[in-house]
């Protein structure tokens, strides 16, 4: 099918050595997992078994009508994802705007706010563990605040926020650099031409700076949106999807299905769900944005 | 803005600093209480310690078999590296250098796995690795990170290319240059710069992995710096001394890597992100 007229057969074998390997790789370790697992998701397979039982839309049947863990799972995981992208980009932003002006200190400051992004989730996650348990509690003692005093990883609510904050911690300093980048590649003619019709700074932001950054806003959106929606490590070792489930996001819930209760056939069925939520969520925030981009 | 240091500038500078020693205190507190016995972290968390303990450190280097769980770490990510480097900067010069329907909807096809989260991969990848032998081994676990590692770092090549002029490579393949000898001696210096950042990118993913080399490595002499850590957390629940220790081991490395090139990791990112 490459090309219908005159095929160049050294041409076609230089593509292959080329694109070969990458591709080869990709389709097994990838597609063809990916594409086993549409299939497993209509099985009772149970992992170990050599029998896999054809069941049609019954795992999707059972996780639409009665699984309510999952499905809490699944409002947990929006609720936080929501949270977590806008605090993770107004801190980012902000840091950008920050760090964006004429600061001594700027280069060094920038690394100190990225400094947790080096720093993989699941130890993230453990050190924060910490602070909520002895940290805070310590703080809370020498300062009387009842912010620190709360039972912060042992309640429903505050185990939420205390995820949100973590995530935020972690992923701003991401966003700043990405923010950074673009405020860097600003014309700064049309700002100073602003400046000079006598514009406030907060309508120059509104009104300039971030009309002509939104490309930068889309990819962050899509970063932040993807990783929220995906949290696993961190959200294992800092709750451990407690206390009762009330913080367990769709991953950790998909994978205890096959490899702790041994159901791969319902844990493939949620997965493919999990993709369609991911790829809808996606979309249509690309989309979003990216029309907006246009109309600025 | 070339702006002027003003008293204004002065107050934001002080926020910052303000807000930057606050992004710090989690690390003052681990770094704090590794040293202290597990009574005295009882007592007051946040105090400084009253003596150095640094036998948590020792107990938890046995332990988790350090200098092992960091070769491992480092055999994976460098290994995994190379490999990505390899295999896709070749695939995204051909596509970029045969333009055409082919190479675009291939080049859509890969990019869009994106989306795909790894849940909905592991699953039968742990089944189909069964068959192929790739399982509890390192090499296997390498082998999965090409295949992880292709559409984004496919993606930055791709977008990269297309910036590079042709015309170096064509005065090349007149004087004679075979397609390799073109590729690795004439345009792979070329992306250096891309190369620096597909290559950042891949080691804080591929080192700070925890899923992937969890379902995949079940011997415990295999266990990367991530396992091991955790391992040794799940056991000691509520040890926090040596449950810090372990994490400061667990972390000194990576951070290390980063202050030595954290100009090349930002600058990296940055252009990553926005091609």
């Amino acid at each position: 099918m490459v090309q219908k007229r005159k095929i160049n057969w050294k041409s076609v074998l230089s593509y292959v050595a080329f694109v070969g390997p990458a591709l080869l790789f990709f389709l097994v370790i990838q597609i063809i997992p990916f594409l086993m697992g549409v299939y497993y998701s209509f099985t009772s397979w149970n992992g170990v078994s050599s029998v896999v039982e054809w069941v049609g839309f019954e795992n999707y049947k059972r996780i639409f009508t009665n699984d309510p863990v999952f499905f809490n799972s699944f409002v947990f995981t929006t609720k936080f994802m929501v949270a977590a992208v806008f605090f993770s980009n107004l801190i980012g932003f902000g840091f950008a705007l920050l760090l964006n002006s004429a600061l001594k200190t700027r280069n060094l400051l920038r690394t100190i706010y990225f400094i947790p992004n080096v720093i993989g989730g699941l130890l993230l996650g453990f050190i924060w563990q910490f602070i909520f348990v002895r940290g805070f509690s310590s703080i809370g003692n020498l300062t009387g605040l009842s912010f620190f005093q709360q039972p912060w990883l042992g309640d429903e609510k505050t185990a939420f926020w205390g995820l949100v904050i973590v995530f935020a911690w972690q992923i701003s300093g991401y966003m700043m650099v990405i923010y950074i980048a673009a405020l860097q590649g600003l014309d700064t003619n049309i700002l100073e031409a602003a400046k000079i019709d006598g514009a406030s700074n907060f309508r120059i932001l509104i009104n300039i700076i971030i009309p002509l950054i939104l490309p930068a806003f889309t990819i962050c959106f899509f970063l932040t949106i993807s990783m929220a929606f995906k949290i696993f490590d961190l959200n294992i070792s800092l709750t451990g999807g407690g206390p009762f489930n009330s913080t367990q996001s769709v991953a950790i819930n998909i994978y205890q299905e096959a490899f702790q209760n041994n159901r791969y056939g319902l844990g493939t069925a949620k997965s493919i769900i999990f993709f369609l939520a991911v790829a809808i969520f996606t979309t249509i925030q690309v989309w979003s944005t990216k029309k907006r981009e246009v109309e600025a | 803005m070339r702006e002027k240091y003003t008293k204004k500038t002065l107050l934001l500078e002080i926020l910052a600093i303000i807000i930057a020693i606050i992004f710090l205190i989690p690390f003052y507190f681990v770094l704090v209480n590794s040293v202290k016995s597990f009574a005295e972290i009882l007592i007051d968390a946040a105090a400084w310690p009253k003596e150095f303990l640094f036998s948590n450190y020792v107990k938890v280097w046995n332990i988790i078999d350090f200098p092992r769980a960091f070769w491992n770490s480092l055999v994976i990510t460098v290994a995994s590296n190379i490999g990505i480097v390899v295999i896709t900067s070749m695939a995204a010069w051909k596509m970029v250098r045969t333009p055409g329907k082919f190479s675009k909807l291939l080049f859509i096809f890969f990019v869009s796995a994106m989306v795909i989260p790894f849940q909905t991969v592991m699953i039968p990848l742990m089944k189909l690795g069964g068959t192929l032998g790739i399982v509890n081994s390192i090499p296997g676990l390498i082998v999965m990170y090409f295949g992880f590692g292709v559409p984004l770092s496919l993606f930055l090549y791709h977008g990269f290319i297309k910036t590079v002029p042709i015309e170096i490579e064509e005065a090349a393949r007149i004087d004679g240059c075979n397609q390799f000898n073109v590729f690795w001696r004439i345009v792979f210096p070329l992306l250096k710069p891309i190369t620096v950042t597909v290559v950042i990118l891949n080691t804080l993913w591929i080192w700070n992995d925890y899923l992937l080399p969890l379902l995949v490595l079940q011997d415990a002499e295999l266990r990367t710096i991530p396992l091991a850590a955790s391992s040794f957390f799940a056991q000691y629940t509520k040890q926090w001394d040596m449950g810090l220790a372990a994490l400061m081991l667990g972390i000194a490395p990576v951070i290390i890597f980063f202050l030595f090139l954290q100009k090349h990791i930002i600058k990296g990112i940055a252009s990553g992100s926005i091609k």
